[in-house]
């Protein structure tokens, strides 16, 4: 099973494989710079564990569970 | 909406519908980009106001505009939301785009960060999908130095097909070459030709079967590859605008098409 971005604990990095989304909701996505095969890193979760801040493409944005979990990553370690 | 853009043309549809004052016959500059390029730093540099960056009430862009004068000729600028894209998933998004679509700026100025340019690229490549008025400014170009990026900006002109200027807006170099390559996109002495992205067979297709009605409906006045392609997506805020802007009656074609 792929991990989702979601899962991926703070300070460690992942590899985008697949965005599970469609439409409106994929290119949103990909216009954040989501798109297969970038390294995206958790930098940091909010007190209530969402959102979460990530490092995607030289540029830190917060994502809910709700969008990150509709990213498919393969893990990469810290 | 009682004017239209058919029944008024550009300047008076400007006034109406993005709060420019009558007497604004001069050039229109955008300053379009991701957040936190310096754009409002840009437009502070160049106007001498003191813009505060960020929020963004509504839909007006009456905050955000000022004007300078280069080689004697005052021109207006217009600084946009710093935004990812240009799909109206966000209020600012929608202003950015509905900006740079309908309110058709002489030249877009799309602010990039040179430190992550591959990031930035894509809003550049959805702008020019719109228009062809384009110049990039590649800024914080010292921040990249010290970072030891170079960045080569003769070939991302040839790449992209659109002027391109290195800036460090903060301590305003590389301006003079900015505002050079500006003008000569008003006036015309420049023609960018930006590259244009071929899709998918299947979309490319659909897009040739639409865009002849959105030359029905709309004239020539938008960009009808781009408004097909974000009608084949199915993105409602574009039709929306559309209404708003246009009058219902010339979309009804569109809609009878789409249905």
């Amino acid at each position: 099973m792929c991990p989702t971005l979601n899962n991926i604990p703070v300070g460690c990095n992942a590899l985008v494989k697949k965005i599970n989304a469609s439409g409106i909701k994929k290119r949103r996505l990909l216009d954040l710079g989501l798109v297969p095969g970038t390294k995206v890193e958790a930098v940091g979760r909010s007190p209530l564990g969402d959102p979460t801040a990530y490092n995607i493409r030289g540029a830190v944005i917060a994502l809910r569970n709700e969008e990150a979990s509709m990213v498919q990553v393969s893990k990469l370690g810290n | 909406m009682g004017l239209t853009y058919q029944s008024t043309g550009t300047a008076a549809f400007r006034e109406e519908a993005f709060n420019f004052s009558a007497d604004d016959k001069q050039p229109v500059i955008a300053l379009a980009g991701n957040p936190n390029t310096g754009k409002s730093t840009l437009f502070n540099l160049l106007t001498g106001l003191r813009q505060h960056t960020g929020n963004w009430p509504g839909k007006t862009v009456l905050q955000s505009k000022g004007s300078f004068i280069h080689q004697g000729i005052k021109y207006t600028v217009v600084d946009l939301p710093g935004t990812y894209s240009l799909l109206a998933n966000s209020i600012e998004e929608q202003v950015a785009r509905d900006f740079i679509c309908f309110a058709k700026p002489d030249v877009t100025v799309v602010v990039v960060d040179a430190t992550c340019l591959e990031r930035n690229l894509n809003f550049v490549l959805q702008v020019m999908e719109i228009t062809n008025k384009v110049v990039v400014c590649v800024n914080l170009i010292d921040e990249a130095r010290r970072k030891k990026i170079q960045v080569h900006t003769d070939k991302l002109r040839k790449m992209l097909g659109v002027p391109v200027a290195s800036t460090a807006a903060n301590i305003g170099e590389g301006i003079p070459k900015l505002l050079d390559l500006v003008s000569k996109v008003v006036f015309d002495k420049l023609k960018p030709k930006p590259v244009q992205i071929k899709y998918d067979k299947e979309i490319e297709e659909a897009v040739s079967k639409l865009e002849p009605k959105v030359i029905e409906a709309l004239g020539s006045e938008l960009n009808s590859r781009w408004v097909a392609l974000r009608l084949l997506e199915g993105d409602t805020t574009l039709i929306q605008s559309l209404e708003n802007y246009y009058g219902k009656q010339h979309l009804q074609t569109l809609q009878e098409v789409l249905a």
